[in-house]
C-alpha cells in the first residue's frame, strides 16, 4: 500500500497533534527530524478534531492544522470533525 | 506552428548569426575530460584559422589536465554532430565547414581523464 | 416573537455558500468570450460542478491563520536580528546557500503570484478561481518574508544585495528564470500542471524541506522560521495541484495524453532545476541533513511512486524521465559542484573545497561513485589550490536551449561521457542537455528559439549596462560585464578561503564571546 505522510514543524502544539495521530491510526510511525515531526501509514490517515482537542487539552478548529503544516501526502478530504488523507491504489 | 497559442506566435531565432557582429559560434569540449564540467563557447572570426582556435582558446582552457602534456596531437581525433570530422588546421573555420553553432568534441585516443574515468 | 436558529453549517456548506455558489453563467456576453483561454490548449471541462475544493478557506479563515503566522514570523525574524542570530550559525559557509537561495527564490515566487494571478481570472470555475487567488497571495507573502528574513544578512556579507536584477543576467541563474518563464507563458491548464502539480506536489519537498532542515541543522533560526512559515501554505498548494490534475484526468479521457505530456515535461523541467538543491545539501551544508540521493529516494521515488500509483486508475504512468533522475541521483550533486567551484570568479557567492572529513561523508552516502569519479577531482584541485595556482575555468559555459542549465550532465549510462544532443530548425542548430530537453523542443520549437541564452548575450555584446560603450578606448570587458551582474570583484565571489565574509565572521564571533 502507498504511504501517507504529513510533516509538521515540532513545537508544543504539534506534539499534541501528533500523539493524537498516532493514536487514531494504529499503523501509523513517528519520525523526529531536525525541526520536524515526520508521520507514515500505509494508505489512508485520519486526523480527528476530537482527539486532538483531548491531548491539547483546549478546543481546536481543524483549520489550525495550516499553522504547522510543513508538507502532505495524499488526496485531502476535510470537514468539521475529520481531516482524512488516501491513496486509492 | 505546433505550439497551441491564441494567435500568431511566430519569432526570430534569438541567436542568428547576425546577432554576432560578424563571429560565430562554436563550441569545444575535450571527450572525457569532465574536470572541465562544460563545453566552452565561444564567437570567432570565420575567417579565423583552425590551429589559431586551438593555439588561442583550447591549449589554454586545457594545459592543466594532467593528461596535457601526453597528447600526440597527431593521434587527435574529432567529432562534429555525432560523425568524425578532420579538420585543416591551416584552413580557416569557414573553409573547414564549420557553421554557425557547430560543436566540436576533441578526442585524445588512451588519455581518457583522471585514472581513465572521464575525469 | 420566537426565532429558531437553523443548524450550524458544516466546513462544506459554509465554503460553498460563501463561494462559488455565489457564482452563475453569464448572459450578456457568453462564457467562452469572458473565459477564452479555456479550450486552445485542447483540455475539455464539461462540468465544473465536479471540482473538489481543496481546503475550503473563507476570507475570514485565511486571514486569521496568515496573520498568526505572520505575527509568529516577524517575532522570530526581530528576535534573531536583536541577538545576531547570524554568528550562530554552524560556519559561514552556510551564508552561500543563502545567497543562491535568494537569487533563485523570490524572483520565482514573484513569478509564481503573477501565474496564479493569471490563472485565478481565467479558470471559468469559481472553486478553482478562488484557490488560486489565495495562492496567489500566499506568493507574494513568501517572496516578501524570504527578502525581509535574509535582509538581515545582507548587513554583514558580501553577494546578497543583487538579487533583484540578477536572475535575468546571470549566467547560473537562467535555469531557474527559464522555468518559470515557460510556465508562464503557457496556458492555464499547463501552467497548473507545471506549477500546481509538477512543481508543488512533486518536487516542493526537495526545495523545501533540505532547505527548511538544513537551516535548522545549521543554526539559521530566520531561514528556518520563514521556510516553515511558508511551507504550511504549501500545503495547501500541494492540495490544489493534486485536485487540479484529478478534475482533468476525470473531466474527459481525451485530457489523459495532453496531461501525460505535461506531466513528462514538468517533472524533467524540475529535476534539472534541482541539481542546485542537491549541490547545496551535499556540498554547501556545513552539518549535513541527508544526501540529495536520500532525499530523492523519500521524496521523489517513494512519495512519487505512491502519487503515480494512485494516478494509474486514469491511465496516467509515471514521468518519462524517471529512470533517469534515479539513474542521475548519485551524480548530479558532484557534478554540479565541481562546475560551481571552478566558476567561483563569476558568481555572486563563494565556492570551496570539501574537507577530507566531508568527503569521507561523500563516500559512505555514495559508495557507488564520489570515491571512483568525484574524489579524484576534489583531489586534483586541492593540489592546485595549495600550488598557489587554484583552478579556475575562464571559459563561457554552454547551456542547453531549453532547461538553460549550463551542460554539465553525464549521460544516464554512462558517467564518463558528457550529455550532448543537438537538432537543426529551419536552418539554426540548437543544442541540449538531454533526450527529454529536445524533445520538449522538437514539440515546441516556437517557444524555444526566442530564449535569452546568458552565455550567448554576452557574446552578442548585450551584456552591459545601458550608456557602456564597447568600443571607447578605455573600456574594461570584464568590469562592464560584472556591473552588468552586479558582482563586486574580490567581495562577492571567488573562493570563501580568503574571504571578506570568512574573515569578518570569524572576527566577530570573537567579539561576541570576549571583552
Amino acid at each position: 500500500m502507498s504511504k501517507i505522510f504529513v510533516v509538521l514543524q515540532k513545537g508544543d502544539e504539534s506534539r499534541g497533534i501528533v500523539e493524537a495521530i498516532v493514536d487514531d491510526n494504529t499503523a501509523a510511525e513517528l519520525e523526529e527530524h531536525p525541526a520536524l515531526y515526520r508521520v507514515t501509514a500505509p494508505g489512508r490517515m485520519v486526523i480527528r478534531r476530537a482527539s486532538i482537542e483531548d491531548h491539547l487539552g483546549r478546543p481546536f478548529d481543524l483549520h489550525e492544522l495550516q499553522l504547522y503544516l510543513v508538507s502532505l501526502s495524499g488526496h485531502v478530504d476535510e470537514s468539521d470533525e475529520e481531516f482524512v488523507l488516501s491513496w486509492n491504489a | 506552428m505546433a505550439v497551441r497559442a491564441l494567435g500568431d506566435y511566430e519569432f526570430p531565432p534569438r541567436d542568428a548569426l547576425g546577432n554576432f557582429k560578424g563571429r560565430q559560434l562554436l563550441y569545444v569540449f575535450w571527450e572525457k575530460h569532465l574536470l572541465f564540467s562544460r563545453p566552452m563557447a565561444l564567437a570567432l572570426d570565420p575567417a579565423l584559422r583552425f590551429s589559431d582556435v586551438l593555439a588561442q582558446h583550447v591549449v589554454p582552457a586545457y594545459r592543466r589536465h594532467p593528461d596535457f602534456p601526453r597528447i600526440d596531437w597527431s593521434q587527435v581525433r574529432w567529432i562534429r554532430s555525432g560523425a568524425p570530422w578532420t579538420p585543416d588546421p591551416d584552413k580557416s573555420l569557414a573553409d573547414n565547414g564549420l557553421r554557425h553553432k557547430d560543436l566540436i568534441r576533441m578526442v585524445t585516443p588512451g588519455l581518457d581523464g583522471l585514472d581513465g574515468l572521464g575525469g | 416573537m420566537d426565532m429558531k436558529a437553523g443548524k450550524k453549517l458544516g466546513t462544506r456548506e459554509r465554503y460553498a455558500l460563501m463561494t462559488r455558489d455565489l457564482e452563475w453563467r453569464t448572459t450578456y456576453q457568453p462564457m467562452d468570450k469572458v473565459f477564452p483561454c479555456m479550450s486552445y490548449e485542447g483540455i475539455k471541462i464539461h462540468d465544473w460542478n465536479d471540482w473538489e475544493d481543496p481546503f475550503r478557506l473563507t476570507m475570514d479563515v485565511y486571514w486569521k491563520y496568515q496573520a498568526e503566522k505572520e505575527k509568529k514570523l516577524y517575532a522570530i525574524i526581530d528576535a534573531f536580528n536583536q541577538n545576531n542570530g547570524h554568528l550562530g550559525v554552524t560556519d559561514a559557509r552556510y551564508i552561500n546557500t543563502l545567497k543562491l537561495f535568494i537569487q533563485s527564490i523570490p524572483p520565482l515566487e514573484q513569478m509564481a503570484a503573477r501565474g496564479f494571478t493569471n490563472v485565478s481570472r481565467q479558470m471559468a470555475g469559481g472553486g478553482a478561481r478562488i484557490a488560486c487567488l489565495l495562492q496567489a497571495v500566499d506568493e507574494i507573502r513568501h517572496f516578501q518574508t524570504q527578502i525581509h528574513s535574509i535582509s538581515n544578512y545582507n548587513k554583514y556579507y558580501n553577494g546578497l544585495h543583487g538579487f533583484v536584477g540578477q536572475q535575468s543576467r546571470l549566467w547560473y541563474l537562467s535555469e531557474r528564470k527559464s522555468f518559470f518563464d515557460d510556465a508562464i507563458t503557457a496556458g492555464p491548464f499547463e501552467f497548473m500542471v507545471a506549477i500546481g502539480f509538477a512543481f508543488e506536489y512533486v518536487l516542493t519537498n526537495l526545495v523545501f524541506v533540505p532547505y527548511v532542515s538544513g537551516a535548522a541543522y545549521n543554526g539559521d533560526m530566520a531561514a528556518m522560521a520563514f521556510g516553515f512559515s511558508a511551507q504550511s501554505d504549501e500545503a495547501r498548494h500541494m492540495t490544489l495541484g493534486l485536485e487540479c490534475i484529478k478534475f482533468m484526468l476525470e473531466q474527459d479521457p481525451d485530457n489523459v495524453p495532453i496531461v501525460q505530456r505535461w506531466i513528462d515535461k514538468w517533472t524533467w523541467r524540475g529535476a534539472r532545476v534541482l541539481g542546485g538543491i542537491g549541490m547545496m545539501m551535499d556540498y554547501m551544508l556545513p552539518k549535513r541533513i541527508m544526501s540529495f540521493k536520500e532525499a530523492w529516494e523519500i521524496y521523489f521515488e517513494e512519495n512519487g511512486g505512491a502519487l503515480f500509483n494512485d494516478l494509474a486508475r486514469y491511465g496516467i504512468r509515471p514521468p518519462k524521465c524517471y529512470a533517469q533522475t534515479v539513474a542521475e541521483k548519485e551524480h548530479i550533486s558532484h557534478q554540479a559542484w565541481l562546475g560551481f567551484y571552478q566558476k567561483s570568479q563569476a558568481m555572486s557567492a563563494h565556492a570551496w573545497l570539501p574537507t577530507p572529513e566531508e568527503m569521507d561523508w561523500l563516500s559512505s552516502k555514495y559508495p557507488n561513485t564520489f570515491d571512483k569519479y568525484y574524489r579524484p577531482r576534489f583531489e586534483l584541485f586541492r593540489e592546485m589550490a595549495r600550488s598557489g595556482e587554484p583552478f579556475d575555468n575562464h571559459t563561457l559555459s554552454m547551456n542547453c536551449q531549453v532547461c538553460q542549465a549550463t551542460i554539465h550532465y553525464t549521460e544516464p549510462d554512462d558517467p564518463t561521457t558528457l550529455c550532448l544532443r543537438e537538432t537543426d530548425h529551419q536552418g539554426e542548430k540548437y543544442h541540449f542537455c538531454s533526450d527529454h530537453c529536445r524533445e520538449i523542443f522538437e514539440y515546441e520549437p516556437e517557444k524555444y528559439v526566442q530564449a535569452w541564452i546568458p552565455t550567448h548575450q554576452a557574446l552578442q555584446g548585450n551584456c552591459f549596462e545601458p550608456g557602456v560603450d564597447p568600443s571607447a578606448p578605455d573600456f574594461d570587458a570584464k568590469a562592464a560585464l560584472f556591473d552588468y551582474w552586479g558582482i563586486r570583484d574580490g567581495r562577492d565571489n571567488g573562493d570563501f578561503e580568503g574571504s571578506e565574509d570568512q574573515r569578518n565572521f570569524s572576527a566577530w564571533r570573537k567579539l561576541a564571546t570576549q571583552n
